[in-house]
């Protein structure tokens, strides 16, 4: 009787089409993934079934579970216009180093008297630091100084940049700077309600309040 | 290492010639895919999707005379308090032994649960809703353009006699809950919402009940 010849499999299997996808898939997350800029507090913020992204551009305050207020801007000029605007308001000297770093750099909560050695930290060191958050009560309104002077260089930046898109005869999309909150789910509602009174009180009535999307129950 | 070998290894002494190694033209890909797969993984653990989202919200911009305007028909009043307790009370708030003879107002505790919170507002909202729905059957059907449907969804949602939701908090009460409640007016379509301070009034009253 012949012997059955079983057919002789090669127990090397090619491939190259599976490192092509991998490596496809690797170069698609790297190009996708943007780089988490370090914030000086983790914010849980509550769920919603609101689906609206959030605006690029906006003035943000933070406010952590211990009911601290924190301040950002996204935008790299105003920024940098903003601190300058602080500081001659409240008389502290920046330097354009000093500026500079701090147009870089996210969310802060420190009052105005101390952002200066707050800017002049190294990153671990920053992080490490525990902010006491910006002052907003009547008398040292310093979080209304942030969004008012925030929002008049906002504005001044977008008409700047209209008469420049005018002057080279293109069109310029103007978008009004935005307000959001971002409050921890835990934090007292009287904290919020203390930074939206600081709104109202330059009569912005309108904000964005960060959330998370909920997954629906249905 | 690289030693040349030149021991005949035992030959005979007859194949002297040397021959260069066939090498072989595959390469092993193991480590290069170990390491993509490393790299894959590391990034799709790291990288996130959720931009952040948000809700919009208007705040009542502040008036001289408050007391006026506030008549408000169809209104009911939330109260979040600390430990997630949420209360209400339906119309106008009426304090003990008010000149109106009317009985006083008293809180009524509701939770977020399926049949508390969301319950109540689907009853208390249903004459617009059901106009909605009518509405909606409405554009379904082609009788009237989607523009049209939303421009009568928000006349029906702004209508006079629709729902009026105040929402109030104390001192104690979290964030979370706020956000919670307002996002529940706007899965049930509630158009007329407004976020207010307490009266001293009913704060005593919270207090009273909350014992």
């Amino acid at each position: 009787m012949p012997k059955i010849k079983m057919p002789k499999s090669n127990p090397s299997l090619d491939m190259t089409p599976m490192v092509d996808l991998a490596f496809l898939l690797v170069t698609f997350f790297m190009l996708t993934a943007s780089a988490r800029v370090s914030e000086p507090v983790v914010v849980d913020t509550p769920s919603s079934t609101s689906d609206k992204l959030l605006p690029e551009n906006v003035i943000m305050i933070t406010v952590d579970d211990k009911g601290k207020t924190y301040y950002n801007i996204n935008n790299y000029v105003v920024r940098k216009k903003t601190l300058e605007k602080m500081g001659q308001q409240y008389k502290v000297e920046f330097t354009e180093k000093e500026k500079e770093e701090f147009a870089k750099m996210t969310s802060f909560g420190v009052p105005i008297q101390s952002l200066k050695s707050y800017i002049n930290m190294e990153d671990p060191e920053r992080n490490a630091a525990k902010s006491p958050g910006i002052p907003l009560d009547s008398l040292n309104n310093q979080l209304g100084d942030w969004i008012q002077f925030g929002r008049i260089e906002a504005a001044k930046q977008a008409r700047e940049q209209k008469e420049k898109a005018e002057k080279l005869g293109r069109e310029f999309k103007y978008e009004p700077i935005r307000f959001a909150i971002k409050a921890d789910g835990n934090a007292n509602y009287i904290n919020v309600k203390d930074v939206i009174k600081v709104f109202t009180d330059k009569e912005i009535y309108r904000f964005n309040l960060i959330t998370n999307l909920e997954k629906g129950e249905e | 290492m690289a030693e040349v070998n030149t021991d005949g290894g035992g030959g005979h002494g007859k194949h002297e010639k040397k021959r260069a190694k066939k090498s072989s033209t595959k390469i092993d890909m193991t480590p290069m895919v170990d390491l993509a797969f490393l790299l894959l993984t590391f990034f799709i653990l790291t990288s996130t999707f959720s931009k952040p989202k948000a809700m919009e919200i208007n705040f009542p911009a502040k008036t001289e005379d408050e007391s006026k305007n506030q008549k408000v028909k169809n209104a009911i009043t939330f109260i979040m308090s600390k430990d997630n307790a949420i209360y209400y009370y339906n119309g106008e708030f009426y304090p003990p032994n008010n000149k109106d003879g009317a009985p006083p107002t008293t809180l009524i505790k509701t939770d977020f649960s399926k049949d508390g919170l969301h319950k109540l507002l689907l009853d208390r909202y249903k004459p617009t809703l059901d106009a909605i729905t009518a509405l909606e059957d409405k554009y379904k059907r082609k009788e009237i353009a989607d523009t049209t449907l939303k421009r009568l969804v928000n006349l029906e949602k702004g209508n006079k006699d629709a729902l009026t939701v105040l929402i109030k908090a104390d001192d104690k009460a979290i964030y979370k809950n706020v956000i919670d409640l307002i996002d529940e007016l706007n899965v049930c379509l509630v158009g007329k919402y407004a976020v207010v301070d307490m009266m001293p009034t009913e704060f005593e009253l919270l207090n009273a009940t909350n014992k």
